[in-house]
């Protein structure tokens, strides 16, 4: 696998496009389709189909299990704070309307922080499950 | 299509092309959502399904055989037990209301969506702003889901090397005593 060139330079080359991709579904979910859940699984997806062309090794030398598994508690994390501050700037949980000068706008960022972290948990999630099934046989 | 991917997917035995083609099964879901104007919905089942849920399957295909097993039962049993779950999903469908009535809360409530999404939360994908801002704390509860997929995955599969642990914070460490495999 790792002496294929039409597929290594193809991965190349469609990398940074889906990792682009990715952020354009990420930040355009508001106004077309998409949002954390959708953007997570194609920036993992690009991490996985490193991984696949150019092994597990490589793959985690730019992205290390450890960095993986602290995001997916991140994620969630990131989820609940935006939550909590919502208290914390006199609403309910999960309410938005005081982060920021109006309503609108405290909308638009709650929704935004909150996708951010369903974005991070998602992306780690799905790497973190890859890793760990194709993991398994190397080490053995 | 999606009927003939799917008795092609019963019926053939070798499972990585049962892989290949639950993948194609996906893209089909995926067309077809997109037909259904759901386009957020398509988006997901074509990552989800057919790119990653592909790999994941031919992962553990490496793992285990690619020769689907002979079944052990005959066939009376898997027939009773499929019976059964289609009597309860019968009767949880029976309490659902009728099909198209414009009462349905989805007929009522959706207008007002549509109608205070934009001055409310000035997002015009109101897919966005009912999952992240009027359903957030649903949202909240889907992303504890993943969290906690990836941890029980993590756990069962993960062979923890016994000194650099890194576990994850809150998931305390159940793994450390039974960790023989």
């Amino acid at each position: 696998m790792r002496l294929d060139l039409i597929l290594r330079v193809a991965a190349k080359l469609i990398l940074p496009f889906m990792l682009l991709f990715a952020v354009y579904v990420q930040f355009h979910g508001d106004y077309g389709a998409g949002g954390g859940f959708q953007a997570g699984t194609i920036a993992g997806a690009g991490v996985i189909l490193y991984a696949l062309v150019f092994g597990l090794a490589a793959a985690q030398r730019i992205v290390p299990l450890a960095l993986v598994e602290t995001l997916v508690p991140l994620g969630v994390f990131i989820y609940a704070a935006v939550g909590v501050a919502g208290w914390l700037t006199g609403g309910n949980y999960l309410e938005y309307n005081h982060l920021a000068h109006d309503t609108v706008h405290g909308q638009e960022w709650g929704v935004f922080l909150v996708e951010l972290g369903v974005f991070v948990t998602v992306s780690a999630t799905m790497v973190a499950i890859f890793y760990a099934f194709t993991g398994r046989r190397r080490s053995r | 299509m999606l009927a003939v991917t799917t008795v092609a997917v019963v019926r053939v035995r070798n499972l990585f092309a049962v892989a290949v083609l639950t993948g194609i099964y996906s893209f089909l879901m995926a067309t077809v959502l997109l037909v259904l104007d759901a386009p957020d919905v398509a988006l997901t089942e074509a990552a989800v399904g057919a790119g990653i849920g592909t790999v994941l399957i031919v992962g553990a295909l490496y793992l285990t055989k690619t020769d689907e097993a002979r079944p052990v039962h005959g066939i009376l049993l898997p027939l009773v037990v499929a019976a059964g779950t289609a009597a309860v999903l019968l009767f949880g469908v029976s309490d659902t209301p009728p099909f198209g009535d414009p009462g349905n809360p989805i007929h009522v409530l959706g207008p007002d969506y549509l109608a205070r999404s934009v001055p409310e939360t000035g997002i015009p994908n109101v897919v966005s702003s009912v999952l992240a801002s009027y359903r957030g704390f649903d949202t909240l509860g889907e992303t504890v889901v993943i969290f906690t997929a990836g941890i029980a995955v993590l756990m069962l599969l993960k062979r923890s090397p016994r000194r650099r642990r890194v576990s994850p914070p809150g998931a305390g460490d159940p793994n450390s005593p039974e960790d023989e495999a």
